[in-house]
């Protein structure tokens, strides 16, 4: 193994620590369901079935993938930064009420405007909600991880705040919520299939982010950043204005999630908005390694294991929580394997006499 | 608090100690796990997991045998594992503290979940109160100061760690691994080992934690039983810098702050309670962002903490 191309050995050494990850995974997760009295092999192929095994199940692996791919950045681009941010579950919420806010405010205007604004506004909202903590990383220190928990729960506060109050629809009795933004108003579906267009939002906005950091000096300087900051402020660049960028840019690309949940599933923003999509794409993000092109494989296979969380439960009787589990399980292995990188296949040091 | 209505105006306050009382234990026991977690220098974001386990199993062995306080035992028991399963693979090499923090946390509310389906439904014999409200005629007041043993417990386990931290070899072994880890291993302490024994038994305080929930207060067994008490602590503890008589403090105000909603809410005010529930969090940031400066560690916090900006 020596003779191999170190680029070449490091990443035949990522595909066998995935490969290993996920056999790991499915053995403990057989013995799992096994225990719970479930056969490990039906199991896994309803997986796979209520996953990828049909176009209807594509279509259900899909719409869920979507709100995971753009809450997946949140956590993925700040990585680039060497900074680690868990604020996505905020960023969402607040990009969900900011969307509902503006489609409340527009409405009677063209479907398409509505739309553009409702964009716009999750966009904005999200991104100051994240580049706001990465401000008060840069000017005062303060560590981003706890901040953008923190704010995961005044995001959630200021969201049942509003529902219930200034932006209440005296209408939602059982469920506080915000009026309706208007079936007019709704994202639709992509021409052809039965997922809407929050999917085309993340992959889109994957692959442009993928330009921008792998192809441009912006992206340049945000590596140089990640890999030494105080060499980055030595050489001149921008430090502060690249970083708050980049928190904005993450921030809203989880509002625009937000605004996927409400302006495509809920019609409206209320409680719902907080479903876990932000920690779901926080293991996203480290499944794909912060790597922004494989966030759109990743999301997909996720969306896969929780779409076919409703075959299981028809077919054993095995709770919703199974595929929390697997991913838990997955989520686990895939740190800890982290540790095995670099010893798989070992640089020999040759001692020549 | 159906009692604190007919008191008006005065329910609030009393509703509010009620609440603080009745409330703080959950996050006290957490708070505490965590700080002992984060005083040898790891964070365990994960608590929150090992929070609804406990619960769910709490729940289960009190079901089962009858005895809550059997419950209690197990709970904690499930919680030493989860917390060594964090300390141990912390312990690696290259491995993300807040992500497996992160993914314990999400494996653990859901095998809680899928292990606790089938006791949403049953009723399981709970943990008995204290009456320390006797001497008052008044049925609110009564009710108000009708605490729970583990609250006690937790109360005499804050001055005991705090005691332990400042004035024994233990806590000083900790507070030396927690501070640098150079300075441990020069002093001949095995690093690993100690962060892998706290990260343990912070687990193991935030699964009795959890099962005060499922045991005591709300009482029962459901997948909205936590409201994220577990992932609170980490805020708990960096708002108490680092200090286990404040984890007592900074528990009884975030409890109290839970119940100034329902205690608002009975005396008609109805809107904007949901802000009063945010407060320690916006109160946490403030002082983190009070107490946070570019060139050096967060005030107060272990010097080999992982959420400084200088490690």
């Amino acid at each position: 193994m020596t003779s191999l191309h170190p680029g070449l050995r490091a990443a035949a050494e990522s595909v066998l620590l995935i490969v290993m990850t996920f056999v790991v995974t499915g053995v403990l997760f057989a013995l799992f369901v096994a225990a719970a009295g479930a056969p490990p092999s039906g199991v896994f192929y309803d997986i796979y079935l209520g996953a990828f095994g049909s176009w209807f199940s594509w279509q259900n692996t899909l719409t869920r993938a979507a709100p995971f791919m753009l809450a997946a950045l949140c956590t993925a681009l700040p990585a680039r930064l060497g900074l680690l941010v868990i604020g996505n579950e905020g960023a969402l919420v607040i990009g969900g009420v900011a969307a509902a806010a503006a489609g409340i405010v527009l409405n009677g205007v063209a479907p398409l405007a509505v739309q553009i604004g409702m964009f716009a506004a999750a966009g904005i909202a999200g991104g100051l909600w994240i580049a706001g903590a990465l401000a008060l990383r840069h000017y005062r220190g303060v560590n981003e991880t706890i901040s953008t928990l923190l704010l995961n729960y005044l995001a959630i506060a200021l969201l049942l705040w509003l529902v219930g109050g200034p932006l209440h629809d005296p209408a939602s009795l059982n469920k506080p919520s915000t009026p309706s933004i208007g079936s007019a108003n709704m994202l639709g579906d992509i021409p052809g299939m039965s997922v809407h267009w929050g999917l085309v939002y993340g992959v889109v906005a994957c692959a442009l982010l993928f330009g921008l950091f792998r192809y441009t000096t912006f992206g340049f300087a945000a590596r140089i950043i990640g890999g030494n900051v105080r060499a980055a402020q030595l050489n001149g660049l921008a430090v502060a204005r690249i970083t708050l960028t980049v928190g904005f840019l993450a921030g809203a690309a989880a509002g625009v999630a937000g605004m996927v949940e409400v302006a495509a599933v809920h019609g409206r923003a209320n409680e719902s908005l907080v479903a876990g999509y932000g920690y779901v794409g926080i293991l996203v993000a480290f499944l794909a390694r912060q790597n922004l092109a494989m966030i759109v494989p990743v999301a997909i296979l996720l969306g896969g294991i929780e779409a076919s969380g409703g075959l299981l439960q028809r077919h054993f009787e095995l709770p919703d929580a199974t595929t929390t589990v697997l991913q838990g399980t997955l989520f686990i292995l895939l740190l800890a394997g982290e540790s095995l990188r670099g010893r798989i296949f070992p640089i020999r040091v040759v001692e020549r006499s | 608090m159906e009692h604190a209505a007919d008191l008006g105006w005065w329910g609030v306050p009393l509703a509010l100690l009620a609440g603080a009382i009745r409330s703080s234990t959950p996050f006290l026991f957490v708070s505490l796990g965590e700080c002992l977690t984060e005083k040898s220098g790891r964070i365990n974001l994960g608590l929150e997991g090992t929070l609804v386990m406990g619960a769910m199993t709490a729940y289960a062995i009190s079901f089962v045998t009858g005895s809550p306080w059997l419950g209690v035992i197990g709970a904690a028991g499930v919680g030493l594992i989860m917390g060594a399963v964090h300390g141990f693979i912390c312990g690696l090499p290259r491995v993300n503290h807040i992500a497996v923090g992160i993914a314990l946390m999400i494996l653990g509310v859901g095998l809680a979940f899928f292990l606790g389906k089938p006791l949403i439904q049953p009723s399981a014999a709970q943990l008995p109160g204290i009456s320390l409200g006797a001497w008052s005629d008044s049925r609110a007041v009564q009710a108000a100061l009708n605490v729970n043993a583990l609250f006690v417990i937790g109360v005499i386990l804050a001055f005991v760690m705090a005691w332990v931290f400042r004035s024994t070899r233990i806590g000083l072994a900790i507070r030396t691994v927690g501070d640098s880890r150079d300075a441990a291993r020069a002093v001949g302490l095995d690093v690993k080992r100690i962060r892998l024994l706290t990260t343990a038994a912070g687990g193991a305080l935030a699964g009795i934690g959890g099962s005060f929930l499922s045991l005591y207060y709300p009482g029962s067994w459901n997948e909205g039983l936590s409201s994220g008490q577990g992932l609170m602590a980490v805020a708990l503890v960096i708002f108490a810098r680092w200090d286990p008589i404040k984890c007592l403090y900074a528990s009884l105000l975030f409890g109290g702050a839970g119940a100034l909603g329902p205690a608002l809410q009975s005396v008609g005010v109805s809107t904007g309670y949901y802000l009063f529930n945010a407060a320690p969090y916006l109160l946490t940031l403030m002082v983190m962002v009070a107490s946070s400066s570019r060139d050096r560690a967060l005030a107060g916090a272990p010097g080999d903490l992982s959420i400084n900006a200088s490690s």
